[in-house]
C-alpha cells in the first residue's frame, strides 16, 4: 500500500499528535441573523476529516515577516493617531494550557471613530492620518503578546436597520498545526452594544462568548499614558493519540 | 484533558485586506521555481455570484512529501518548504497560487494519500473558516485510493476536489460555498 509514498512512514508506525474536536463553541455558519450568511454558509453536512500529516503541521511564519514597529499602532506614522491609547496584551494558550510560543498574530481594527482604513468602508466618519489600524506580532517563548493601539470605535452597518458592530479589533492566530488556524475578534467589557451584535451573538454558548471580551486590567495600565487590558486566547489542544498502540485517552 | 474553553471563531468580515494580504503570499515557490505550478480559481456563492472578498490559504507537504515542522514524525527531512499559500479574491472573485506539486504522504492508520493541498476559506458571511481539499488530476490511482477521498458517502462530489488541467497550463480550481456543485467541506 505504501509502495509509491517517497517519504515513507518509520519503523513502529506514524505517531501523530491529535486535536480536540470542540462542540458548541464556534458560531454555525448558518445564521439568519447575520445576513450575509445566507448564500455564504454551505448547506451539505460537512465530512468529518480525521487529522493526519498535513492537518497536524502547520506554517511556522516567524519574525522575518515582523519589525518592531508592527506591534505599535500609534507609532506608524509621524504624528500620533487620535483616540484612547490602549494596551492589549495576554497569552495564546492551548486547551491543555500550553503556551504557542513563537506564532504569529495579525490584527486589524477602525480608527477612534470607527472608520476602517479600506476603500470600502464608506461610514462618513473621519480617517485618521496618523493611524493605518494594522498591526503584527510573534509570541514570545512563554505565548505572550502585546500591541499598543488606539481603542476602535463603533460603526454602522447594513445588517439591519440601525444596526451597529459592537467594537472589536480582529486577530488572526496560526498557533501550531494547521487545526489550530483562528480568525477571531476581540471586544471589550462594558460596550453596551454587545447583546445585538449578531456577529458576536452567532457564537451560542454565553461562556464561549465573553472569551471573546478582554477584561481591563489596572496591572497593565500605564500610568499617565495608556489603558491596559489583557486578553487570553485559547487554541484547540492536543488530545491523547489516537493512533498509538496501547496510548492512554 | 482539555481543560481551558477555547476562543471562538468569527467572520474575517470585509476589511481584512488591511492587513491580511503580504505581496509573496500567493507565491508558496517564486514563478521561476522548476515544476512550478499555477493553480487558479474562483469562489462562488450560493446565487452563482463571484465572492469578491475572500481570502483563500493553502497548506501543503514539499515534493517529497516532507513538512518541515517538529511534529512530522519522519522528521524535516532537509525540507525548508514554506508549504503556505494566501491570496485574496479579486472583483471576479479569482485566486492564484503557485506553488509546487505535493508528494503522497503516508498515514497513521496505513496506506496512502494522494497528493494534496490543505485549502482553507474565510470571508464576510462566514462566521468560520470552511475547509476543503485540492486533489491533483493526473493522480488517478492515487486519488482512488485516498482515504480522504473515499470517505466521502456522496461519490459524485468527490470531483468537487479534483483541479482541471487549464488548456493553457497550470490547474483550475473553483470553490463553490453553496449551491449546484457544492464544494464538499470538511468537519476538521
Amino acid at each position: 500500500m505504501t509502495t509509491d509514498v517517497r517519504a515513507p512512514a518509520p519503523p513502529g508506525g506514524l505517531v501523530l499528535p491529535a486535536y480536540s474536536r470542540p462542540r458548541g463553541v464556534h458560531p454555525p455558519l448558518d445564521y439568519p441573523d447575520y445576513r450575509s450568511t445566507a448564500l455564504r454558509a454551505p448547506k451539505k453536512p460537512m465530512v468529518l476529516l480525521p487529522h493526519r500529516l498535513t492537518e497536524v503541521t502547520g506554517p511556522l511564519l516567524g519574525a522575518e515577516l515582523v519589525a518592531p514597529s508592527d506591534s505599535d499602532l500609534t507609532r506608524q506614522h509621524d504624528g500620533e493617531p487620535q483616540g484612547e491609547r490602549i494596551i492589549v496584551t495576554g497569552r495564546v494558550l492551548d486547551s491543555d494550557g500550553r503556551p504557542v510560543p513563537d506564532t504569529l498574530i495579525e490584527i486589524w481594527q477602525t480608527n477612534a471613530a470607527g472608520r476602517y482604513r479600506h476603500v470600502r468602508d464608506d461610514h462618513p466618519a473621519p480617517l485618521d492620518p496618523n493611524f493605518t489600524g494594522v498591526g503584527r506580532c510573534i509570541t514570545d517563548s512563554a505565548g505572550t503578546y502585546r500591541f499598543i493601539t488606539i481603542k476602535p470605535g463603533a460603526y454602522p452597518w447594513r445588517n439591519s436597520y440601525n444596526a451597529w458592530r459592537a467594537a472589536h479589533i480582529h486577530f488572526s492566530l496560526f498557533g501550531r498545526a494547521f487545526t489550530q488556524r483562528l480568525i477571531t475578534q476581540m471586544y471589550f467589557p462594558g460596550d453596551p452594544l454587545q447583546p445585538a451584535d449578531p456577529v458576536m451573538n452567532a457564537v451560542p454558548d454565553e461562556k464561549a462568548r465573553q472569551r471573546m471580551v478582554a477584561a481591563f486590567s489596572i496591572e497593565e495600565t500605564q500610568p499617565e499614558w495608556a489603558l491596559g487590558y489583557r486578553w487570553d486566547i485559547v487554541l484547540r489542544g492536543r488530545e491523547a493519540t489516537v493512533f498509538e498502540e496501547g496510548g492512554n485517552r | 484533558m482539555t481543560g481551558l474553553l477555547i476562543t471562538p471563531s468569527q467572520t474575517i468580515g470585509p476589511f481584512f485586506a488591511m492587513r491580511l494580504p503580504w505581496p509573496d503570499g500567493p507565491y508558496v515557490v517564486p514563478q521561476d521555481t522548476p515544476g512550478a505550478i499555477r493553480i487558479t480559481g474562483r469562489v462562488y456563492d450560493g446565487a452563482g455570484n463571484v465572492v469578491p472578498d475572500a481570502l483563500i490559504e493553502t497548506w501543503q507537504a514539499d515534493p517529497d512529501g516532507r513538512f518541515a515542522h517538529p511534529d512530522d514524525p519522519r522528521g524535516p527531512g532537509g525540507s525548508t518548504f514554506r508549504g503556505f499559500g494566501r491570496c485574496p479574491t479579486g472583483p471576479d472573485g479569482s485566486y492564484h497560487i503557485v506553488t509546487l506539486k505535493p508528494g503522497p504522504l503516508p498515514c497513521p492508520e496505513g496506506g496512502t494519500e494522494a497528493p494534496h493541498l490543505d485549502v482553507s476559506v474565510f470571508a464576510r458571511g462566514l462566521l468560520n473558516r470552511v475547509v476543503t481539499r485540492l486533489y491533483f488530476p493526473d493522480e488517478t490511482v492515487a486519488n482512488a485510493a485516498d482515504p480522504v477521498l473515499s470517505s466521502i458517502a456522496e461519490t459524485g462530489r468527490r470531483d468537487t476536489l479534483i483541479a482541471r488541467e487549464q488548456p493553457g497550463g497550470g490547474l483550475r480550481f473553483d470553490i463553490r460555498l453553496q449551491g449546484d456543485g457544492e464544494t464538499v467541506f470538511f468537519d476538521v
